[in-house]
């Protein structure tokens, strides 16, 4: 349950406004990627790319191609809706729906796909998602209460309960802990350690500790002017990006000299 | 101790500063307050005192033979135009409100929702009149057909021929309501915050998927309420059901002539009503009163009822 992606140069626009450009990578399965730079350069519109949410803001598309164990996910018969099943995503804001106890929280991209489940059914992908996001012990007492009542930090694990309980190949995390406190966000980086077990996960962090801690590979993105699109600086093993980084770039921004 | 001094030495630290805004806004807002309490307190009191003389009075006196009697006919129509409004016009206006906020182009959805708006401003005895000679003499082989295939059924037991009936003046009631159900839906809808939307899309959600677990339950209180306003309206409703209607007794079939409605009751007899026949009128309105606050209450409780769960915590 995990795939490989390969992102050859990839170009991303908002309306005419280019984004981010040339954008080449691997990212491993069952392996931690994390991408950082100054905000505004793309970071969050490169993730977006990677299940097609960027194409929800009107005017967003690329160029280039995203291949997922070899399938492009911008070919034309695939459906933008297939492809967000298999790939999910946690967002910088913890939002798990209001209207919703934190059962149907973790069911509810169960209940999309439509299958009837039977309410054992239920309760056992309830208990395994929650158990899987860590949050199992801290809310099985009330599993009917609403989502929205919970603590950040367990509201964020319910939203990795809700992404993991529809079994993706791929997690991606829009800076997952930057709305957490410091205990809620060591939960949901050792979280995120446990998950690479059996998923891709790709995490955009403006913390360098965290990525540091939590990743395996690490991508730095820069932007050379405001009004100037993104681009990818260099991508290594995590441990060489932040001892040994292959440009005076990257170096510059690690050490916090930067701008 | 220290507390003590403290206090003593800084004596006007725990008095809060009143600003003359805040006083007068303050006073403003208490002041309008009050004054629709008084103004919904006089009209009760007005309705008990005006229809008090039916109770004590002799029952041969009243027009049916008793308040009960006479009022509870109209309850049944005014309750069941009112709901059969209600029913129609609520998926058609979430449907409008949707394809609006969520589905139309910017300027298509403001061209719609301003057509719909219009519909509000058009007077409700245009209403009446359309309904009267437009809409109903069109209704006729509807209800014939009704008649026919669905005659089983009591509600569609017999046909009217001229299509002034109960059902009519429902319809016409659904798109009296539409545009306040309409607009208050449209304006819950867009508030969906983006982040429960796009919740809903990252888990492979299609766009109707996306409404059905993001837009709808998070406005599913405005839309009660907007529904809420718009049966009130309904049960109110006079000129255009006092027109359509051909009124007469109570009767369970809907498409055929007879029926009438609280509202219409008083319009089309207020005017030679005097005595015992002014208080009765008086008594039905008292009694639409009540069904109106019972509504508005029936709504706020189902509102709170999940208000847990509306995300406003
Ligand atoms: N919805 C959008 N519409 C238009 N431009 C956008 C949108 N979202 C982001 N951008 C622009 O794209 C660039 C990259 O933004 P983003 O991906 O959010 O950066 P980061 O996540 O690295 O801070 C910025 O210049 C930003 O203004
Ligand atoms: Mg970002």
């Amino acid at each position: 349950m995990s795939k490989r992606i390969d992102i050859n140069d990839l170009n991303i626009y908002y309306g005419s406004f280019h984004a981010v450009k040339d954008v080449s990578m691997v990212i491993e399965p069952k392996s931690v990627t994390a991408f950082i730079g100054p905000s505004g350069c793309g970071k969050s519109t490169f993730l977006r790319t990677l299940n097609r949410m960027h194409e929800v803001v009107p005017g967003g598309r690329v160029e280039g191609d995203v291949l997922m164990d070899g399938r492009n996910l911008y070919s034309r018969d695939v459906d933008p809706v297939d492809v967000r099943r298999e790939v999910g995503m946690v967002f910088q804001r913890p939002n798990p729906f209001p209207t919703m106890s934190i059962k149907e929280n973790v069911l509810a991209g169960l209940r999309l796909n439509s299958k009837r489940m039977s309410s054992s059914t239920a309760d056992e992908l309830c208990e395994r998602a929650l158990r899987g996001a860590n949050l199992w012990s801290e809310v099985k007492d009330r599993l009917d209460r609403p989502g929205s009542g919970l603590s950040g930090g367990q509201q964020q694990r319910l939203c990795i309960a809700r992404a993991i309980a529809v079994q993706p190949e791929v997690i991606l995390m829009d800076e997952p802990c930057s709305a957490l406190d410091p205990i809620s966000t060591l939960a949901v980086e050792d979280l995120i350690h446990e998950l690479k077990s059996d998923y891709t996960v790709v995490i955009v962090t403006h913390n360098m500790q965290q990525a540091a801690r939590v990743s395996d590979r690490t991508g730095f993105f820069n932007l050379e002017a405001t009004g100037k699109p993104g681009h990818l600086v260099e991508m290594d093993d995590t441990q060489r990006i932040f001892n040994n980084p292959g440009k005076k770039a990257t170096e510059d921004y690690i050490s916090g000299r930067f701008g | 101790m220290s507390m003590t001094s403290d206090r003593g030495a800084r004596p006007g630290r725990r008095r809060t500063v009143r600003r003359p805004g805040d006083i007068t806004f303050h006073g403003a807002a208490l002041a309008s307050g009050l004054t629709i309490l008084a103004i919904l307190a006089g009209v009760a009191i007005f309705l008990v005192v005006e229809a008090a003389p039916v109770l004590t009075a002799d029952p041969e006196e009243l027009t049916a033979g008793g308040f009960g009697r006479y009022v509870l006919p109209l309850i049944a129509g005014t309750v069941i135009a009112s709901v059969i409004a209600m029913v129609v016009a609520t998926p058609v206006a979430v449907g409008i409100a949707l394809f609006i906020s969520h589905y139309a182009h910017r300027r298509v959805g403001t061209s719609v929702g301003f057509v719909v708006d219009l519909l509000a401003a058009v007077p409700s005895v245009v209403f009446g009149m359309w309904g009267w000679q437009v809409l109903a003499p069109r209704m006729v082989p509807l209800y014939r057909w009704l008649e026919a295939n669905l005659g089983f059924i009591p509600v569609f037991g017999s046909a009217s021929s001229t299509g002034r009936t109960l059902m009519t003046a429902s319809l016409v009631l659904a798109v009296m309501i539409l545009p306040i159900i309409t607009s208050v839906s449209r304006e819950v809808f867009l508030q969906t915050p983006r982040l429960h939307e796009e919740a809903a899309l990252a888990l492979g959600a299609t766009k109707w998927e996306m409404i059905r677990t993001a837009v709808l339950p998070f406005g599913m209180p405005g839309v009660i309420g907007g529904t809420m306003l718009g049966l009130g309206r309904a049960l109110g409703e006079t000129m255009a059901v006092a027109i359509i209607l051909s009124p007469g007794v109570f009767t369970w079939v809907l498409i055929d002539s007879g029926n009438s409605t609280i509202p219409a009751e008083i319009a089309l007899n207020f005017p030679e009503a005097s005595g015992l026949r002014l208080s009765e009128l008086i008594g039905a309105g008292l009694v639409l009163f009540l069904i109106t606050l019972a509504v508005n209450l029936l709504a706020r409780w189902v509102v709170a009822r999940r208000a847990d769960f509306s995300g406003a915590n």
